[in-house]
Parts: structure tokens; C-alpha cells; sequence
């Protein structure tokens, strides 16, 4: 497939309760290149309008968002 | 004078201001009750990963719960003394403002956020030293009750300042807050 993400690293955030996934994200993108793609697993509710408000205030992507039975995954692309 | 270069000063003046107020976050913290001081801490917290610089200015009864629960400091007078038995000894010691039930209510909150994996007080406090999360503690507030800096916790970098620090910071930030 042609929309197939490229990850380069894996974070499980399953648990964790806000601020605690906005916040490893966070520290965790610091610590990459620009252009890698860091996916994201949560079951934190709060996520789904966490992680985009982080993302526009911090100047990186979500490039997709995949809803699973228990936790929610996204995909970050470090822009900068 | 060269109105170009006169210019380009000026601009650079103005993206400075424009930096220096942007990417920080002063926040007084006044109150002593756990649920309070959890919610200062989430936006400190919270603010570091959006990319702000944070500054806390802990002040009143959000002092005591800087106390380090394994140091004493001797040469108190009575009301010191008093003050010093009175108030919570760390951030363990602290209760919720509400449903306090004589402890009962503060116990079943915790048991609750550890039950939700929600970060405990103390958590928070560790999380915050580690994303730099930068400690004022007011002066004065420690001399009205007697505290001393020996019996505060060892955090990185805290200072014990005045009411003109915190301002100098707040003068610099996008935004203030009071807790």
C-alpha cells in the first residue's frame, strides 16, 4: 500500500493518565530526527484532543490516527 | 542614521519581546490542597511538553507542601514551633479542599488515582524536576511560619525569592496563572 508508515519508533502509553502521554510524546519526539515518525499507543480519552493540540503548538504531524478495540495509535512525524 | 539599519534594530527588538513573552508560563501557587497543587502540577507539567519554559512561585499555604518530611530545623520560636506542628510536612501530608472527611476522603482519592494510574503528588513533583520545571518558594511566606530553608525538599535549582522575581518572570510570560 501506498499510505503504509514508515515507524521508526514505538511508544506504549497504554495506562497512562493525562498529562503523562502528552508529555513522554513530547520528550520522546525531542529526542529524534526530523522526518522520523514515532508511534504512539494510549488509552488515555483525553488523547484524542491532546495529542493534535500538542502537535500544532509544537510544529510536528499526526499523520494518521488508528482507532484499535482499547487504545487509540498515533502516528507523529517529527517535522522539527 | 541609516533608517534601514535603524529598521532592522528595531525589528530585532521586536521578535526578542515577542520570544521572551511567548515561551513561558508563570504560575503563583498559593493553595495548600492536594487536589489544587495536582492541578498546578499537570500544567506545569503539561506546559514543558507544549513548549513552554515553566516557573512556580509557591507562596501562603502551598509552602508546607515544599517541606521535606525526613529534615527538621532547629531554632524555632513558639509560633514557628506551632506553625511547623500545624501544617502538612510534604506533599504527602496534603488534603483534598473538598471531601476531606477527616482523612478518609484524601485516602480514597489516592487510592483511587493509583487505581487509574493517575501520577500521585509526589510523582508529579519528581516529573516535574526532571522536565526543569523551574521552584520559587516566597521568602516571606517562610518567615511568617517559621519555616526554614534547611527543612525544604532538595529540588533542583529552587530559590527562596520575593514578590519582584516572581514578577520579573510573569512580566516575561504568554501566561500567568494563580492556583
Amino acid at each position: 500500500m501506498s499510505d503504509e508508515i514508515n515507524v521508526n519508533v514505538k511508544m506504549d502509553l497504554k495506562g497512562l493518565a493525562c498529562p503523562l502521554p502528552v508529555v513522554k510524546v513530547s520528550q520522546q519526539v525531542k529526542k529524534m530526527k526530523v522526518g522520523e515518525v514515532l508511534e504512539a499507543e494510549t488509552t488515555d480519552p483525553g488523547a484524542h484532543a491532546d495529542f493534535p493540540a500538542w502537535a500544532k503548538s509544537s510544529g510536528n504531524e499526526i499523520l494518521k490516527t488508528v482507532k484499535e478495540e482499547k487504545s487509540t495509535k498515533f502516528y507523529i512525524k517529527k517535522l522539527k | 542614521m541609516d533608517p534601514a539599519k535603524e529598521l532592522e534594530g528595531i525589528k530585532k527588538q521586536l521578535e526578542e519581546i515577542k520570544d521572551g513573552s511567548r515561551n513561558k508560563l508563570s504560575m503563583i501557587v498559593f493553595s495548600g490542597d492536594l487536589d489544587r497543587l495536582l492541578a498546578a502540577f499537570i500544567i506545569a507539567t503539561g506546559s514543558v511538553a507544549m513548549g513552554l519554559e515553566v516557573v512556580m512561585f509557591f507562596t501562603f499555604w502551598a509552602t508546607p507542601a515544599l517541606r521535606d518530611k525526613k529534615k527538621k530545623a532547629k531554632g524555632k520560636d513558639i509560633f514557628g514551633k506551632m506553625f511547623g506542628f500545624m501544617l502538612p510536612r510534604g506533599t504527602r501530608k496534603v488534603k483534598l479542599s473538598k471531601m476531606n472527611m477527616g482523612g478518609m476522603g484524601t485516602a480514597m482519592m489516592k487510592y483511587l488515582m493509583k487505581k487509574k494510574s493517575i501520577a500521585s503528588l509526589e510523582e508529579m513533583l519528581d516529573l516535574a524536576a526532571e522536565l526543569g520545571v523551574k521552584i520559587y518558594i516566597c521568602d516571606m511566606s517562610m518567615g511568617l511560619m517559621g519555616f526554614k530553608q534547611e527543612e525544604m525538599i532538595d529540588y533542583p535549582g529552587v530559590e527562596f525569592v520575593g514578590v519582584a522575581k516572581f514578577l520579573e518572570e510573569a512580566g516575561n510570560s504568554k501566561i500567568q496563572l494563580f492556583l
